[in-house]
């Protein structure tokens, strides 16, 4: 079994770079939608990287994830093009969806990214889908939900769980249980455990640290690998945290005083990593600065070059609702 | 060519699609049914029988039962058309929508628009519709005006056997999702249907009866109705346009329009309830666009604003009969006349 | 009694089994001549004058206009004058008492059936006695085997005759190859061969004619006879708007005129022969098909396929019939063909006299062999 402690330099370096894109990117998107450069709802993932990259780093373009609302860290993981998504958040022409889907509908189906989600629990039918179109035509690809605590309750998560287990799917759902389901705690709205709840549909199950890139990435290995070798889909609950509010804008009022300042001290998966890496000596300190560097100078580009981009035509209003009709 | 029944008909057309196409698949409650039970493998073929055999054929990887967990394997078919199948789910009664309408609704309808083009969806709903079973008012509704609401989703009315295995195979080959609603007091009912594939193209009206006194618009099972009513009607000297439209989304405005030009007056026939229905389209449609070619009121004959009731004495008011299409062809075409007199 | 003779519901075609009266040419007491036009009569396929089979005093009109009756039943009676009033009743009375009618799946009926040859599933309809003279019927562009309904049964009364679909067409094989004429040519024999029929009278109608003197060119030996009706190939041009419109049109409101285009009378044309037009359309390849054929044989208007100077290898006696109100193929194409050709033009027929002139095309088929 893989283990993330045994990655290869070239790869700890593009896991890191992609932890630190996804932080990045909305930070800055935090930034321009408080100055009131970004249209609608965005809600961020910056604190829960380890999640989207420890699982991602896994995948290739014949495996599907889908997402939640909170999308962008998952798009990110999954290869779509960090340039497109933010054109597209600011709902450019040239935006990855052509400015029709905006943040809650970041997609890029040709790398097996299904969608974040505007509907909180509607991806684990459709990962359910993903897994049965891999089993039907042998494609040997996986399919992953990423479902937080507040999708955690919805029907649709619970039937899947069950669909995945008698269609015996290569199928995983992954619970990024940050805490909130918008501003209500998951310490009071999930009745019993996640895992329980997976075992008792019968998947395999995992707990794991979801601030710590080498953990998830560890558990990801195993349940993928469980998938792609025809042993069924699985459940991985993981706790971790958001930096910003449910959606920006939120207050956080329901949060306690101190909890975000302490989280990024104390619980920053990128810190984590860079402790974990620089004291094994197998990266340095300076190798992720340089990350750290030509990440600011892309995102500040991507934002750059999407408030310069071309607005939809009118005439794009009615284009794209169907193949033919 | 052979005489074969509603079901037959869709069986046929499932049958040839998916020797046709490796990538479709069907799914249901039961579909083949007894898997797990120690009695009979493919014990009903659907709860109409209309998928028995599938199995046998096919094998259970392509013909797929599911539990009853509509949420789960509709959106499983979305998830699944959206990344290279094209499945076929059986959503037993249209009246279940309301566990999985988000599933259609705001996944498969919006993938392509919410994705700038680059999503394709092919799955078909096939579901059950109509009243006259006793079946009540959970399992008797005509649901089609909802989807023919909702924009990125095409919406098939077959109304025969012939109609139903041409519209179905264009279902399965369209790269848009459909929903395909059966009616199930047709399962029975035979025509002539060709043995051969064959697509017949959404959005192109049947025009099935031709008359000069009043066009009546007719869905589903009640283009049935309305070719009887005209043909009574006939023999007094009142002659009809019958027009089945085929599918509500696309909707062939045009011979609409044009056929209620043509006789200038215009009776609809909806199964539907009347508010926000098929029925009320279609007159929004005449009297925004052919207004000043109407001779006469637009009619409409549809299923009153209330639930369908079990009892058959109730359910049998309920229903839009061939009475009532002649009463308001009469009502008109009467109408006319009196203007003419003043 | 004997001189009261009934006037029945003509079966054409071997699936009709009913018909409607549409149109009464003649009032009761007028006098009737045999082969006169009496009646309108409308089936699934196609409109069409009905001609009287006996003469005398039209006493009664049983059936009404508008009225739709099983093959066989009784439309009108026929007596000479002086037969009193009460007999006609009592003959008409006795004639509805006794009718039964026909089954229409009749077991003894024939019915098309598929037959393997060496360029694929050829279907065909074969009736008459198997020690009849052969014809094969070939149909046209876009056509099919039920076009031969006016005229199959009554040819099969002494002749064994094949009606058959080309490819591409009916329920023949949608491959059609090239879709040139010589490939179905090549078809045809190869029907004859799987058939055993050594050599035929081939009846050709539009493009059937251009593929019934491409084999007797060919194969002088396989054709006895040889009757071309609006033949393609004898001259330059084609309705374009045919061609294309009969391929590209799906809506039955928008094909009707196409299909009004083959008849001088466009009342002729039917609702459900549209559909039935459209139902063959519809079928997986057919589209395909016709735009094949039409390519390698049509350009623009223009006819690609050109077999008039072929009938200078014809052995075999020819004739041609065509219908002066053709606006498909124009009559004129039948000009200077060579004494030895028999021309039948047909007033009042457009481009299918053998459905608009049945009994004149009958009449010149059983004529030539």
């Amino acid at each position: 079994m893989a283990s993330g402690l045994q990655l290869s330099r070239e790869e700890l370096l593009v896991a890191y770079r992609r932890m630190r894109t996804i932080r990045d990117f909305e930070d800055k998107v935090h930034e321009e939608f408080s100055a009131g450069n970004i249209p609608g709802f965005v809600h961020l993932y910056a604190g829960e990287e380890a999640s989207a990259v420890g699982f991602c780093m896994h995948l290739d373009d014949r495996d599907a994830i889908a997402s939640t609302h909170r999308g962008h860290g998952h798009s990110i993981a999954k290869g779509c093009d960090v340039e497109g998504m933010m054109h597209e958040i600011y709902g450019r022409k040239d935006g990855l969806c052509g400015g029709k889907g905006g943040s809650m509908h970041i997609a890029d189906l040709s790398k097996g990214m299904l969608g974040a989600n505007g509907i909180v629990g509607a991806g684990a039918p459709l990962i359910c889908g993903a897994a049965l179109t891999a089993k039907t035509l042998g494609t040997g690809g996986v399919a992953i939900c990423f479902v937080g605590d507040g999708g955690s309750n919805q029907g649709t998560t619970l039937e899947s769980y069950n669909l995945a287990k008698v269609w015996d799917l290569p199928a995983i759902f992954v619970v990024e249980d940050n805490g909130y389901a918008e501003s209500t705690a998951s310490s009071w709205s999930v009745g019993g455990s996640q895992v329980d709840r997976g075992k008792g549909f019968g998947l395999a199950t995992h707990e794991v640290d979801g601030f710590d890139f080498f953990a998830v990435f560890d558990v990801a290995a195993e349940a993928i690998e469980r998938a792609r070798s025809g042993g069924g889909p699985s459940l991985v609950h993981m706790k971790l945290a958001r930096h910003y509010g449910h959606f920006e804008g939120d207050a956080m009022t329901y949060r306690a005083a101190d909890e975000v300042a302490a989280l990024k001290a104390e619980s920053d998966p990128l810190t984590i990593f860079r402790q974990r890496v620089t004291e094994t000596a197998i990266l340095n300190g300076a190798d992720l600065d340089e990350i750290d560097g030509a990440v600011r100078t892309e995102i500040e580009g991507c934002v750059a070059s999407a408030k310069a981009a071309a607005m939809p035509a009118e005439s794009d209003l009615l284009t794209d609702v169907y193949v033919s009709y | 060519m052979s005489n074969k029944s509603y079901r037959q008909a869709i069986a046929e057309a499932l049958t040839q699609e998916m020797r046709r196409d490796h990538r479709v698949v069907i799914m249901g409650e039961d579909i083949a049914g007894g898997l797990g039970a120690p009695g009979e493998d493919d014990a009903w073929g659907g709860p109409l029988g209309v998928t028995k055999g599938l199995m046998a054929e096919f094998g259970r990887e392509r013909v797929l039962d599911t539990p009853i967990s509509e949420s789960a394997f509709i959106g499983a078919a979305a998830g699944a058309a959206a990344t290279g199948l094209r499945p076929v789910a059986e959503l037993m009664f249209v009246d279940f929508m309301g566990v999985c309408f988000d599933q259609i609704f705001n996944q498969a309808a919006k993938f392509r628009y919410m994705f700038g083009g680059k999503a394709v969806t092919p799955m078909v709903v096939r579901t059950m519709y109509g009243a006259g079973f006793r079946a009540a008012s959970q399992h008797s509704q005509c649901l089609y005006p909802l989807f023919t609401h909702i924009p990125g989703l095409k919406v098939a009315l077959p109304s025969n056997a012939y109609e139903a295995k041409g519209l179905l195979t264009q279902a399965i080959r369209d790269d848009d999702p459909v929903i395909f609603f059966e009616h199930k007091a047709m399962y029975d009912m035979e025509m002539e249907v060709p043995d051969e594939p064959y697509a017949i193209a959404f959005g192109e009206a049947n025009v099935t009866r031709e008359g000069d006194d009043v066009t009546i618009i007719a869905f589903g099972r009640m283009v049935n109705l309305a070719n009887e009513a005209a043909d009574n009607l006939a023999k007094n000297g009142v002659t009809c346009t019958v027009v089945d439209p085929r599918t509500t989304s696309p909707l062939d405005r045009e011979t609409i329009l044009e056929t209620a030009a043509e006789t200038g007056r215009v009776v609809v026939v909806d199964e539907a309830h009347p508010r926000c229905s098929m029925a009320s389209d279609i007159a929004g449609l005449v009297a925004q666009e052919a207004f000043g070619e109407l001779k006469a009121p637009i009619k409409l004959v549809t299923a009153p604003h209330a639930p369908v009731p079990f009892s058959p004495a109730l359910e049998d008011i309920y229903i839009p009969s061939v009475a009532k299409i002649e009463a308001a062809v009469t009502e008109i075409v009467e109408y006319g006349e009196k203007a003419a007199a003043e | 009694m004997s001189s009261i003779k009934p006037i029945t519901m003509p079966k054409w075609g071997l699936a009709m089994d009913e018909g409607m009266l549409a149109r009464w040419a003649v009032e009761e007491g007028a006098e009737i001549a045999p082969g006169q036009e009496i009646m309108d009569i409308e089936t699934t396929k196609i409109a069409n004058v009905f001609e009287s089979p006996v003469g005398g005093i039209l006493r009664k009109q049983v059936v009404s206009e508008g009225e739709t009756v099983p093959v066989g039943a009784l439309l009108g009676v026929v007596s000479e004058p002086d037969v009193p009033d009460g007999e006609v009743e009592a003959f008409v009375t006795e004639f509805l008492e006794n009718f039964t009618p026909e089954e229409t799946d009749d077991a003894g009926a024939p019915t098309p059936e598929m037959v393997e040859t060496a360029s694929g599933a050829i279907r065909r309809l074969k009736a008459g006695p198997d020690d009849g003279a052969a014809v094969i019927l070939i149909h046209g562009f876009g056509a099919d085997l039920n076009g031969w309904m006016f005229n199959q049964a009554e040819l099969a009364a002494e002749r064994q005759v094949h009606a058959i679909d080309l490819p591409g067409h009916g329920g023949s094989t949608k491959s059609v190859g090239d879709g040139a004429v010589a490939t179905l040519a090549a078809a045809v024999t190869a029907y004859m061969d799987a058939a055993e029929i050594n050599s035929a009278h081939l009846v050709g109608h539009s493009l059937g004619g251009a593929v019934a003197t491409s084999i007797a060119a060919a194969s002088p030996e396989r054709v006895s006879a040889l009757t071309l009706i609006a033949p393609a190939g004898f001259g330059s041009d084609v309705s374009q708007d045919f061609i294309e419109g009969f391929i590209g049109q799906s809506r039955a409101r928008k094909l009707r005129p196409i299909i009004e285009l083959l008849v001088a009378d466009p009342s002729l044309v039917t609702a459900d022969m549209v559909e039935e037009v459209l139902k063959f359309k519809r079928l997986d390849g057919v589209v395909a098909a016709l735009r094949t054929i039409a390519d390698a044989n049509f350009d623009n208007g223009a006819q690609r396929v050109q077999v008039r100077d072929h009938l200078g290898n014809v052995s075999a006696p020819v004739q041609v019939i065509w219908g002066e109100d053709d606006r498909i193929l124009a009559a004129g194409h039948a000009d200077g063909l060579p004494d030895s050709v028999k021309v039948i033009r047909l007033a009042g027929a457009g481009h299918i006299p053998h459905m608009e002139k049945a009994a004149d095309v009958n009449a010149a088929i059983s004529a030539l062999g």
